[in-house]
Formats: structure tokens, sequence, C-alpha cells
């Protein structure tokens, strides 16, 4: 047993926390503001290797552990949860599953430009009517020769405006369920494919959040990652990693929350002193850092059990679920501490609240997480 | 990072889970039932795994175990039996660590060996109206040549009855607060301490917490422990430790909870399947398990950071917040899996929820903790400095 974080882990996590708070903190209102994608941001973490963080080195990743990956989320996430997604997605939801089951092929055309940062991913499985329940996606593709013809919609697509290689998930067998499932690499300039508008959220509002629509959308066979059928398999065993990405974006906005609530309650006066000798305010401060500190030690847990190559859904699902939860309660209460300047813009706090209500939702519900759990521990 | 136990600690968890499922297990109701002290079994303990000295140096004959050895020793145990377990852990961290750290090379000599193998002892700080604030204690203890004499009266005395020594702090300054603090070893029959009636309590009934009074107790002055005034330093150095003990505890017991919980939720049946299958049950089953684990690391990496020699004073008290919580919550949900016969004392899960309230109480309520975490947050930040 060792809680300790080594050399490198430590080095990333200081890197990751001063690009964040010198380059990304100090421009985030201005991202959530104007809802503008942040691609300086995301150009930075090209530079630093952080958009392939797990990848290997020969395919242009930075060949590091997940444990440091969660430190640099955390890091990053706190300073802007909007690039904080960018880059969650880029990592956990793509270039993952293209170094896990993709051929070499697929490695050096498509996995290497999205590891080194100089093209972004994105992940393609919800649409309208599929959502928790991914297996009944009706985006089809359809064999003709050697390419796929694709139809359907997808939605709620993370990076989806800004994106130039999206990983879809297409039933390839409309009969077979979940087995018919199959993932398709597809280029942004694909003729047929068109983008909607970008949703316009509560928060992250950075993030370029849109529908996907394919329209006999031809794509060479060789693009399809992993066997036809296997794409339910790839598509759930990346939500795994994905879940610890989530978890330390919600670390991260509950840190900053946390932290601008510690500050403020020591600023702050009433009948003569700091509100920060009142139990009232040290019981909210005290239940927030425990509940932090729980959530990321869940949440290195799964990062390190991910790293041994054991099952890790029940930790990660574990993870997601209370990093989510305690940076919602966090920062709520850091709205309260702040009382009616909680309230409005000129402090951050009404936006983390807004930001980490998200990490509740994606990357599937705090009630998936709870299907996971309860599954792993009632299996046989 | 590495969260795995170690080759050692993995079998020294089983071995006690084993012998807690197997020895301990068929005992329990019994002295729960008549709120007996389970001295036979505390004994036996001592005797077959060498539990009375967990914190005591192997050259006094003890088995000196690193503090996340000892967490996951009072985890089995809280799992198996909370009364026995809180038993045990006073003994070890405020009985016999106390000694081993703070005792001169006589007391050492004279008292661990004993406390290793048919002893058992006792730690007494509270008094009726001394409680989180120890500084407002009234005992005394005067001079009087090579002898001390206490006078006074202590509450909540855990092991206090069957206890053969028991360290009990009073006042050698009224006037210096907590500086005028002094411990005692005091040996079981010493004239002028009664022990007084076991309270009746909602749960750990077979561990009795009584009333002390001291009234001309004349205790030599070479059983004095550590200097005059150190008292409140080194009950409260103990403190943190025994904050990790009641953590480990609460996991204990919540998992035990857990356990049970899921072990019903697989068999019982409702409307043609078994509950599991419904989402009502998995929430609450996955709501519980994510408490555990997550208050299992806490205490763990509390421990870890002891053993470490680093400061953990924040850390156990976050460990033991979290986990007496998480052991009420957990419980609390087991019974309502259960329904009725989670009300009913046949599926212990009744004693388990009775049991787990009192770690929210014990070696600091939870607003003690909260004060601790947040002052030493705050501290951190640069408040107060």
């Amino acid at each position: 047993m060792d809680f300790s974080l080594n050399e490198e882990e430590r080095l990333i996590r200081d890197t990751a926390r001063e690009l964040a708070e010198k380059e990304f903190a100090p421009r985030s209102a201005e991202v959530d503001e104007t809802s503008k994608f942040p691609a300086d941001n995301v150009k930075k973490l090209a530079e630093l290797g952080f958009m392939g963080m797990n990848v290997e080195e020969k395919w242009g990743g930075a060949g590091l552990s997940s444990l440091a990956y969660a430190l640099a989320m955390e890091e990053i996430s706190a300073a802007c949860a909007s690039t904080g997604v960018i880059m969650s997605v880029n990592n956990s939801l793509v270039c993952d599953p293209l170094e896990r089951y993709g051929n070499d092929f697929q490695k050096e055309t498509f996995l290497a430009p999205l590891a080194r940062g100089e093209k972004l991913g994105a992940y393609c499985l919800t649409e309208p009517e599929a959502g928790s329940d991914a297996q009944n996606l009706r985006t089809s593709a359809v064999r003709e020769g050697d390419h796929y013809v694709v139809n359907g919609t997808k939605n709620f697509i993370t990076n989806g405006q800004v994106a130039d290689t999206y990983l879809v998930y297409c039933k390839t067998d409309p009969e077979a369920g979940h087995r018919g499932i199959s993932t398709l690499i597809i280029d942004a300039k694909s003729k047929g494919l068109e983008r909607g508008n970008k949703e316009n959220t509560m928060g992250i509002r950075g993030s370029s959040t849109c529908s996907l629509f394919f329209t006999n959308v031809r794509v060479p066979v060789e693009n399809r990652l992993g066997e036809e059928g296997s794409g339910f398999k790839v598509a759930l065993s990346t939500l795994d990693g994905g879940r610890i990405g989530i978890a330390s974006q919600a670390l991260g906005i509950g840190r900053a929350a946390l932290e601008a609530a510690t500050k403020y309650a020591q600023e702050r006066k009433t009948f003569g002193k700091p509100i920060a000798d009142l139990q009232a305010i040290q019981w909210m401060l005290a239940d927030s850092v425990t509940e932090l500190d729980a959530a990321r030690l869940l949440t290195h847990r799964a990062a390190v059990i991910k790293d041994t190559g054991k099952r890790y859904s029940s930790e990660a699902s574990m993870a997601k679920l209370a990093a989510s939860r305690a940076s919602v309660l966090i920062a709520d209460r850091a709205v309260q501490i702040h009382g009616g300047y909680g309230y409005i813009r000129e402090y951050p706090v009404e936006r983390y609240y807004r930001d980490a209500k998200i990490t509740e939702l994606y990357e599937g519900t705090s009630e998936i997480q709870r299907l996971v759990i309860a599954r792993s521990l009632l299996r046989p | 990072m590495d969260f795995d136990l170690t080759e050692e600690q993995r079998l020294l968890k089983r071995t006690v889970r084993e012998y807690a499922d197997s020895e301990i297990a068929p005992q329990v109701a019994r002295y729960e039932d008549a709120s007996e002290f389970p001295r036979p079994v505390v004994m036996a303990l001592w005797k077959d795994l060498g539990l009375g000295g967990m914190y005591c140096p192997e050259e006094y004959g003890g088995i000196d175990l690193d503090p996340v050895s000892y967490a996951i020793v009072v985890e089995e145990l809280g799992r198996v039996w909370p009364s026995l377990c809180i038993i045990v852990s006073v003994h070890n961290s405020v009985g016999v660590q106390l000694i081993a750290e703070h005792g001169s090379p006589e007391q050492k000599t004279k008292y661990l060996p004993r406390l290793n193998t048919d002893w058992v002892a006792a730690f007494s700080l509270s008094e009726a109206g001394a409680g989180s604030d120890v500084g407002a204690m009234r005992a005394t203890a005067v001079r009087d040549g090579d002898h001390y004499v206490l006078n006074g009266e202590k509450n909540w005395v855990t092991n206090g009855q069957n206890a053969d020594l028991t360290v009990i702090f009073v006042k050698t300054d009224s006037q210096a607060g907590n500086r005028g603090i002094t411990a005692f070893l005091v040996e079981k029959g010493t004239p002028g301490l009664t022990v007084g009636r076991p309270e009746r309590k909602m749960g750990i009934k077979a561990s009795e917490a009584v009333v002390l009074s001291l009234s001309d107790c004349r205790v030599p002055a070479a059983s004095r422990l550590g200097k005059e005034g150190q008292g409140f330093k080194i009950a409260m150095a103990e403190l943190d430790g025994g904050r990790i003990g009641v953590g480990a505890q609460a996991v204990g017991i919540a998992e035990a909870a857990l356990e049970r919980s899921i072990r019903y939720a697989r068999e019982r049946q409702a409307f043609g399947r078994t509950i599991g299958e419904f989402q009502a049950i998995q929430w609450m089953l996955a709501d519980m398990a994510t408490r555990v684990e997550a208050a299992r690391h806490l205490v763990y990496r509390a421990a870890w950071l002891r053993r470490a020699g680093k400061p953990y004073t924040r850390e156990a008290s976050m460990a033991k917040l979290y986990a007496s919580e998480a052991a009420t919550f957990v419980s609390h949900r087991a019974i309502q899996i259960h329904g009725g016969y989670g009300y009913t004392v046949d599926y212990k899960v009744e004693q388990y929820y009775r049991d787990a309230r009192v770690t929210e109480i014990y070696e600091g309520t939870s607003e003690i903790q909260r004060l601790v975490i947040a002052r030493k947050w705050l501290a951190e930040h640069g408040y107060g400095a």
C-alpha cells in the first residue's frame, strides 16, 4: 500500500497545474460567457502531450499512466471545465479505443495525429432515441463492396463541431441487437456528413456539443475498428476509462469551488469576524473537504487498477458516481457560502455550480453507474 | 500509488476473518443478549492470535503491527462483532500503546507482558461535564510524599469494569487548564477506586461503559505515566490513532451490513423475481458499496500516513467522520432492504444499525471531527496564521 505519488506523477500534476493556472484560469469566465471553443487551450495541451497522455510514444502519445492522466484532468478542469471535457473525450473516448482495438494502419493514420493533438476526435454513441440505452441505436451502416454506407443521426456529440475524426457506432446488423453494432472511424470531411447547431448548454459552455447527420456517408471498410459486431463491447469498455476522466473532471470542478469558498470564508466578515469562524461555514467546508478526498481516492484507485489490466468497471463507476455527486454538493455549498455574491457572475462559483451538474449526466448518468455497481455486487 | 494490501496484510486479514467467522461469530448473540463482557473470548484472542499486543514491541511479547495492519484487524473484528472490536481497540490503542510509547522502563516491564497475555486495559478521560471539552475535567491528583491521591468521578470508561489496568487522566494543577492534566496507571482493586454499574446502551451491549469513582485513591508516584502536565498531550496524540480505529470499526460494521444485504437481495423473492432485480434495491446497494469503499480507503490512507510518520490529524478525522456516517447510512439501508425481517433480531442487521450509531459519537463526535477538519483545512490555507 502506498498513497504517495511518484516523481513523474508529481511532475505531471505540477506541470498541468502551472499551465492551467497561468493560461486557462484567467480566460475560463470568458470561455463560459462567449461559449467559444477554447482552441488555444487545446493547442497548449497538445504541446505538452496531454491530448494523448496514455497512448504509447510510438503512436504519438506521452506513454503516461492512467493515474497521471487523472491528475492532469483534475488540474485542467479546476481551471476550465470546458477544456477538461475536450481533453477527456480525445484521450479516453477516442485515443484509448483506437489504441486498444486498432490495427497498425489505423493507429498510424488516425490515432497518431489525434494523440499528438494535431487533430481532434469525438465519440459518437448517443442518438435522440438511444442514450443510456445505447444498444437501441439506429444509425445504420450497410456494406457495399469495400465501403459501408452510413445513415442516421447522432446527438450530444462533445467536440462535435470541431472534431476531425469521429468514432461512430452503427448497426451493421439491425437484427442482432447489441451484437449488431460496429465501430467506424469517419473523417469529418466525408460527403453527406452534416453538423447541427451547437447545443445551448447550462454549463461547460466552451465545449462544442452538437448533433451529426449522416446521409449516405461512404466509409472504407478499412476504417472499421475491430470486428463487425464488436462495437458494443468497444463502446462500453471505452466508457469505463471515460468515467475515470469525468470523475477527475468532477474533482477539479469541486476543488475549484471548495478553494473559492475557503478563500471567501476568510475574507468575508459578519458580526465582526470572518465567516470562517462560524461553525455553520466550517461544517460545510469540512464536509466538502472530506467528500472530495473520498471521491479522489476512489478515482485514483480506479485509475491504478485500470493500469494493472484487471477489470475495473465497478470501480470506475463508483469513482464517477461519488466524484460527480461530491462536485455538485461542493459547488452548491460554495454558492451558499458566498451568499448573494455566489449568484452573480463576478464570482466563479455560479459557473462551477453549472459546470458540475454535467458530470452527473454524461458518460453514463448516476443511475447507469448505480446499475453497473449493483450488477457487479449481485453477480453470483 | 498502490491500493493493494501486502502479502503479509492479506494473510493477516484472512487469518483474522477465518478465526472471527468460526470461533467468534457463534458467541456474539449470547453475550449481546446478556449485555455481558466477553472475557473468555477476549482472552482467547490474546492467546490464539496475539491481538492483546498489536501495538506492543516484540521485546515485551507483542506482535507490533503497523497501523495499516492494525486497521485491517479492527475492521475484521468490527465486521463480526462491533462490541468485541471496541474492547480490543481500546485495549490496544489507548491502553497498551500509551504505555509502550510513554511508559517508563519499569512500567513497560511490569505491565506490557501481562497486557499481552491475560490483562485488559481501559482508558479514562471523559467526565460527566467534560467530554469533547477535555480541559473542563475536575478530577484531581494531589501529591503526597511518594504517592498521589486521586479524587473525582470519570465516566464512559470502556472496559472499565473488567480492566486490570486503567489509564486515568486527572488534574494535578487545576489552574493550568489543559496543561494541568496528568495520566496515571491505576490497577484494579486499588483502594479508593470504585467501579459503577455499566451504562445500559442502545448498542455495543457487550462492551461496558462505566463510571469510575475516585475517593482518596492512593497511587504510587511511579505509576504516573509521563510527566506532570503531559496528560493532555498524551491523550490527544492517541486520539488521532483512536479515530483510525473507530473508522476501521465503522468500515467493518458497514461491510457486514452490506454483505448481508447483498445476500438477502439475491435470495428474497417478490413479484416473481429476486428483489435484487429491482432498481430500488440496486440503487441502495450501489450507494452502500460506494460509501464502504470510499470509507475503507480513507481509513487506510490515514493509517498509511501515520505509518509513514507524516501528519495525519485531518485525515484521521476525515476517515472517522466519513466511515461512521457511512456505517449508519449503510446499516439503515440494510434494514430497509430486509424489510420487516430487518427489524427482527434474527437477521442481525438491527444490531449493526444500533452498533453503528455509537461510531458517530465516541472518540470525538462527528461535530468534533468537522471542527478539526475545518480548522486544519483553513490553517493549511493560511487562516489564523
